[in-house]
């Protein structure tokens, strides 16, 4: 079975507990500059929302590398980036239509999620469950059952 | 440990940024951030100093913890000699500046002198330098922090800075960081102010800035912790549902709700000014004040409200700044705002909420001499001629006029910003000053709670609830349930936890760990 993120804005209270988790699996770090998902505040709207790399089925970023370095992930769908490989030429940042994949000037490199082998730290570290990690043919089962819950077609229960 | 073992210090006359090696045998023994700062302020300045003198210090610090993902573990400290109670001020804050100040290479920035004219600290991945504010002086915190981020072409800045209440120097100004965290207490931000230091504004992105001695055991650590405030009732089910304000009809039941200026210990209006009523939805619009709840950095119990005014209150009508979601009320200033002056309405507490965080003042001692100034208005003492409107008890538009005019030092607001001790000595009555060193009793009747009475009567930097919160023992029975209008045992129970909040307040943690971490 494949599997994605599945992120639930509503859930999210921007604690950055994901964005510490991402940087100390990659980095060793707590460094949240470093974080491969950001969590953004629209202050004024009181939103919160975890975003990062969707591993498009057919992504634009390993469409667009020159040098091959974005490489499919057989086992957990996502696109990796091959740091030996790359050569930091940002293409990739260019082609990719929601920004989720960024160079990172300390290596030289391009960074994005790799879904930590099947087993992401940003989804174990979420306090709240906004970010979860869920069968990927069924990221709307929890919305849908909540809109299931809503109907009431048998009138003799009102 | 998570130290950079570095120390910012910056000399406001000189207009020099030094980095100075971090007192290791001082972090041992003080730990971090309250006991810390404190050491490095008493051993600097001359404790006779006046506050508002270039010979005073202002001390931002981070503690062990801060910068790490251990839950909670954002708290930084500002600690300077205070203009309000002339004793060392400790105000913590959490928010993301204090992660981002250890990010970028520092556990500490010492400022020194004052400079000549208004500048702000810039503070990128071991720079630092200072600069021209002069554009900022007579901003608001929001504006600020608003024209910094766009000056240097980074949202992901954070910035800590006073609004117009520091730079008039209203007694209890503070200093706040991420639009709506406070260094609230004390007037650290008259101090700031007094140095012509508008803003601290930081960028932090190493990963070598600190090294944890054994990292997959500190990691192991942090998710244990998670999962016992997970599980702890009022870490993981109380705070986050209705925030510190679960506490507003408790306390009123219990009759410590000290209500207009201290004169009555429960509020007829407790409830719409509760936890429970910022969930309702409004009849007016149909919407509830509450928006969501909102976490500090690192914080799995996210107890921050996050509230969106009705667009048609008579305080807002005109004014779109305020029509967007921001900080809310948390228990404390709901009371100070208004049960403190029998005031009600929950939406213009709301509002006054958001002055104090756009313009950076105290709502605790604020609201609390407002009240005083009733009680001086309906004895006769204050004349509507002396304040420019009538202001009796529960007159919403006073408390509104006056949250207006207090950061900006005009009218009447300039008394108002002296504190209640200064206002109830000018008009000859300070014994209706409810204050201890200067500093007014926050949202708790110390003969209801008689606890917390002597944690008021004790604490070392005037009034305040976290210094040793016996409201634990008294209310929530955490670690025993101990009767609130008893003495006995009390004063062993509150060195306890006097002992424990020192030790928190030192780590880099937050408070609300103790209910589920402490005694």
């Amino acid at each position: 079975m494949q599997k994605s993120l599945q992120i639930d804005p509503n859930k999210c209270t921007g604690c950055l507990q994901c964005e510490m988790a991402c940087s100390w699996e990659n980095y060793r770090s707590f460094t949240i500059a470093k974080s491969r998902i950001k969590v953004f505040s629209f202050h004024h709207e009181g939103r919160f929302v975890p975003y990062t790399c969707t591993q498009c089925d057919e992504a634009w970023c390993m469409t667009a590398c020159p040098v091959d370095a974005i490489q499919l992930d057989p086992v957990t769908g996502a696109k990796i980036v091959l740091d030996p490989t790359c050569v930091g030429c940002k293409v990739c940042t260019i082609a990719c239509p929601f920004g989720t994949i960024n160079y990172v000037a300390q290596t030289g490199k391009v960074q994005k999620c790799d879904l930590c082998d099947g087993a992401p730290a940003c989804a174990k570290a979420c306090p709240t469950a906004a970010i979860t990690y869920v069968d990927s043919d069924w990221t709307g089962f929890e919305k849908m059952r909540q809109w299931a819950g809503k109907t009431d077609t048998n009138p003799a229960t009102v | 440990m998570a130290w950079t073992k570095n120390v910012l210090r910056v000399n406001l006359e000189a207009g020099t940024c030094i980095t100075e090696p971090l007192n290791m045998a001082w972090a041992h023994d003080y730990m971090g951030q309250r006991g810390l700062g404190t050491k490095y302020l008493v051993s600097e300045i001359d404790p006779k100093v006046d506050p508002f003198s270039p010979k005073n210090k202002l001390i931002f610090v981070t503690g062990p913890l801060t910068g790490t993902m251990a839950a909670t573990g954002g708290r930084y400290s500002v600690v300077t000699k205070g203009p309000l109670t002339g004793a060392i001020a400790c105000s913590n804050s959490g928010g993301y500046f204090g992660a981002e100040l250890k990010f970028a290479g520092w556990d500490m920035v010492i400022f020194e002198g004052a400079s000549a004219k208004p500048v702000y600290l810039l503070i990128t991945d071991g720079q630092a330098e200072l600069v021209d504010a002069t554009h900022l002086w007579g901003k608001t915190v929001w504006e600020t922090e608003g024209i910094i981020k766009k000056q240097h072409q980074d949202p992901q800045i954070r910035v800590a800075s006073i609004g117009r209440a520091g730079e008039n120097r209203v007694l209890y100004a503070g200093i706040v960081n991420d639009l709506h965290r406070a260094a609230g207490r004390s007037g650290v931000g008259a101090v700031m102010g007094s140095k012509n230091l508008k803003a601290v504004a930081v960028r932090g992105t190493r990963t070598d800035a600190y090294q944890i001695a054994d990292p997959e055991a500190f990691f192991a650590a942090t998710e244990a912790g998670k999962k016992v405030l997970a599980a702890n009732g009022v870490t993981g089910q109380g705070l986050p549902t209705y925030g510190t304000q679960v506490l507003m009809n408790v306390i009123n039941e219990l009759g410590a709700l000290p209500t207009r200026n201290h004169r009555e210990v429960q509020f007829e209006g407790a409830k719409a000014i509760s936890g429970e009523a910022m969930h309702e939805k409004r009849p007016t619009d149909g919407k509830a004040n509450l928006v969501t709840n909102g976490a500090c950095f690192g914080c799995t119990i996210a107890c921050g409200r996050i509230s969106r005014m009705d667009p048609n209150h008579f305080s807002i009508k005109d004014k779109p700044q305020y029509k967007g979601a921001s900080g809310g009320v948390e228990y404390e200033a709901a009371w100070a705002l208004g049960a403190a002056n029998g005031v009600s309405d929950l939406e213009a507490l709301t509002y006054a909420n958001f002055l104090c965080n756009e313009d950076g003042f105290d709502p605790i001692s604020f609201g609390a001499t407002v009240g005083a100034a009733m009680e001086l208005y309906e004895l006769g003492l204050l004349t509507k001629e002396e304040v420019g409107f009538e202001l009796p008890f529960g007159s919403t538009e006073a408390m509104v006029r006056l949250a207006e005019l207090t950061a900006i030092g005009e009218g009447f607001g300039k008394t108002i910003g002296l504190g209640s001790k200064r206002l109830c000595a000018k008009y000859g009555r300070p014994e209706l000053s409810m204050t201890v060193k200067g500093q007014e009793f926050p949202a708790y009747d110390g003969r209801g709670l008689q606890g917390m009475g002597l944690a008021y009567a004790t604490s070392n930097r005037g009034a305040c609830h976290l210094r040793g919160y016996m409201v634990s023992p008294e209310v929530l029975g955490i670690p025993v349930k101990m009767e609130p209008q008893a003495t006995e045992g009390k004063p062993a129970m509150l060195k306890a936890f006097q002992d424990l909040t020192a030790v928190v307040d030192s780590s880099g943690l937050c408070l609300f760990t103790t209910f589920a971490w402490g005694l």
